[in-house]
């Protein structure tokens, strides 16, 4: 059995616990040895991805106990993917959050180690109940997180997303318990393998509790309707918190493709294509909603809220295809979304931090120091944001638009995610414009010093290099992505691995 | 006692919901512990109800009652009591910060 695969999830647990022993290790020590953990699962998450990228599943079972008698975690290219995302993302917002950030409030390493432990165990999980313990886990995690640092409006926002949130856990556990009730299993290859085989008086009871699950997913990814409590809560989140929620709406998009792809697949019978007719044109919705919520936005993180919402659409849009070269524009435009929204956080708070009293308002304010830094920074990021050429989002939605040709809602595809592309670049436009152009006379300010600057710059830096890497890597990254959502539409080989680890038939 | 279960969880489940509905944060937060005691109660009846017999096995035993919505159980009610305590020390908090036990934190007229 490979150890590997319970690694990235013990590791943050450990590096999690460690601090909160009784030793009292300056906020120094605890950075370094935050840093280092994050490194370290870096270096696991890439070590994980070069074992499975021969198409290999591994599977972990927790006490030796077989499947689907006991919890498996399962390592698929799927799921290696998703923590390699993570933990670069990770890697940035920490980089930011040692500036000063996680001073504001008490045990903010503690925190992000918990909500890493919370996410890596979702994406490794082959448990349906341990997924909802998971995503437990990184909500836990999430509260604090969104909170710390204080303040009537963050208590507000986190008021609103931990209540919503505790509703959508009761509702996973409605569904949860309703097929286990109907299939008497909850190991999720089992699942698949018993809703295929489901008796015809049982197929109603399953395609409810499908489309619940499916529900409690959309929740999780903002997805229309379920999406009003993103703008207010990320808006209202410190900077690297907020970078790092970038990737908890795509654990919902995560959690949709897995079970949808496995247990509500092609060959699951009755049960087969459940949110098919759902997830595409709710999708589409969600592109022009999170446009227009950011077009009306009258603040620049609430603008970038939305414009996850946006991206989330379109990440749902493309995994809404249903085809292998839908899934793989998905899996493509997974983490360019993730890093440039990420990036647009982080840029957003050291925008604010120079406009004095004005803050992320979006009004003519005077000039902000180093504005040809912060401006072209900004500039990057909204073209990769809106989409436009050359950069990684263009390729992403050029994908997505080219998996659509033969698909027969091609006109709605193809003009949602077009108009959609065409709001985001008039709001970050005219954001931009009235950031660094439109910008009241005022004496001129002392340049900053280039230490302090380089240290603030770095994690957006950072992100957007990452973004322009999946640009000039398109096609290795591609290869990847179709590798992976070719076998995400085999999920044969994924049950075989885990409730037959012999290989005998 | 199915349909006595049944009209429970959904009497339960009613309440919860319309709670949770309510401007206030103490009736939102009563609303959120009385769906997580409605989940409890359905995941528990998933195992099927059974009287009187042995969830491990039994040489004389003529049925087994299901231990997996047990231990499933288990795991749901520490994870509920914790977030009803999170949220009941979230709600507090808000009433001191916001001046108010309004969930948008706004007086009314």
């Amino acid at each position: 059995m490979n150890h590997l695969v319970i690694a990235p999830v013990l590791l943050p647990l450990l590096a999690g616990i460690l601090p909160l022993l009784p030793h009292h290790p300056t906020m120094r020590q605890r950075r370094l040895f935050s840093i280092a953990a994050v490194v370290a699962q870096l270096g696991l998450a890439l070590a994980l991805m070069a074992a499975v990228s021969d198409g290999k599943i591994l599977v972990y079972t927790l006490g030796h106990w077989p499947a689907p008698f006991g919890i498996v975690l399962v390592a698929d290219r799927l799921a290696a993917w998703m923590l390699v995302i993570t933990t670069l993302l990770a890697l940035f917002a920490l980089l930011d959050a040692i500036r000063g950030a996680d001073t504001a409030g008490r045990h903010f390493h503690i925190l992000f180690q918990f909500q890493l432990f919370g996410l890596n165990g979702a994406f490794l999980t082959g448990d349906l109940f341990n997924l909802f313990v998971f995503f437990e886990v990184l909500l836990i995690a999430s509260y604090g997180l969104l909170l710390h640092g204080g303040g009537p409006e963050r208590t507000r926002a986190g008021l609103h997303f931990v209540v919503v949130n505790l509703v959508g856990s009761t509702l996973f556990l409605f569904a949860v318990g309703t097929l286990y009730g109907v299939l008497g299993t909850l190991n999720m290859a089992d699942l698949a393998v018993k809703a295929a085989a489901a008796p015809p008086e049982n197929v109603a009871l399953i395609r409810a509790a499908g489309l619940v699950l499916f529900g409690v997913f959309a929740l999780k990814a903002a997805l229309l309707p379920f999406h009003l409590w993103l703008p207010a809560a990320y808006a209202h989140a410190s900077a690297p918190v907020a970078a790092l929620f970038a990737i908890m709406t795509k654990v919902g998009a995560y959690s949709m493709l897995r079970v949808h792809t496995l247990i509500f697949g092609a060959g699951a019978g009755p049960a087969a294509g459940l949110s098919e007719p759902w997830l595409l044109p709710l999708a589409l919705a969600t592109v022009i909603v999170g446009m227009l919520g950011a077009v009306a936005s009258t603040h620049l993180r609430r603008q970038v809220a939305w414009l996850v919402v946006a991206s989330v659409g379109s990440l749902l849009a493309a995994f809404g295809l249903a085809t292998t070269a839908g899934l793989a524009a998905g899996l493509y435009y997974l983490p360019h979304t993730t890093f440039a929204t990420a990036a647009l956080f982080l840029l957003a708070d050291a925008i604010a931090r120079r406009r004095g009293a004005l803050g992320d308002r979006l009004d003519p304010g005077p000039a902000t120091a180093s504005p040809r830094l912060l401006g072209g920074l900004f500039f990057v990021a909204a073209m990769a944001v809106a989409g436009l050429p050359p950069l990684s989002g263009f390729l992403g939605k050029f994908l997505t638009l080219h998996a659509a040709l033969d698909h027969p809602l091609l006109p709605w595809i193809m003009g949602t995610v077009l108009a959609g592309g065409l709001l985001g670049l008039i709001a970050l436009a005219r954001t931009g414009s009235l950031l660094f152009y439109r910008v009241l006379p005022s004496e001129a300010r002392a340049a900053e010093p280039w230490p302090a600057l380089v240290r603030e710059t770095l994690p957006i830096i950072g992100l957007l290099l990452l973004g322009l890497g999946l640009t000039v890597g398109a096609g290795p990254a591609l290869d990847q992505a179709r590798a992976i959502a070719a076998q995400m539409l085999e999920p044969q080989a994924y049950i075989q691995a885990v409730l037959n680890p012999g290989g005998t038939p | 006692m199915e349909a006595l279960m049944a009209l429970i969880i959904g009497l339960l489940t009613g309440c919860g919901v319309y709670l949770v509905l309510r401007a206030r944060t103490f009736p939102v937060v009563l609303g959120l512990t009385f769906l997580s005691y409605a989940v409890n109660l359905f995941l528990f009846a998933m195992g099927r109800l059974t009287i009187g017999q042995p969830p491990v096995i039994a040489a004389q035993a003529a049925g087994y009652a299901d231990p997996v919505p047990q231990a499933l159980v288990l795991t749901a009610i520490v994870i509920g009591f914790a977030m009803t305590a999170f949220v009941i020390v979230l709600a507090l908090k808000a009433r001191a910060e916001l001046g108010n036990d309004h969930v948008d934190g706004k007086q009314e007229p």
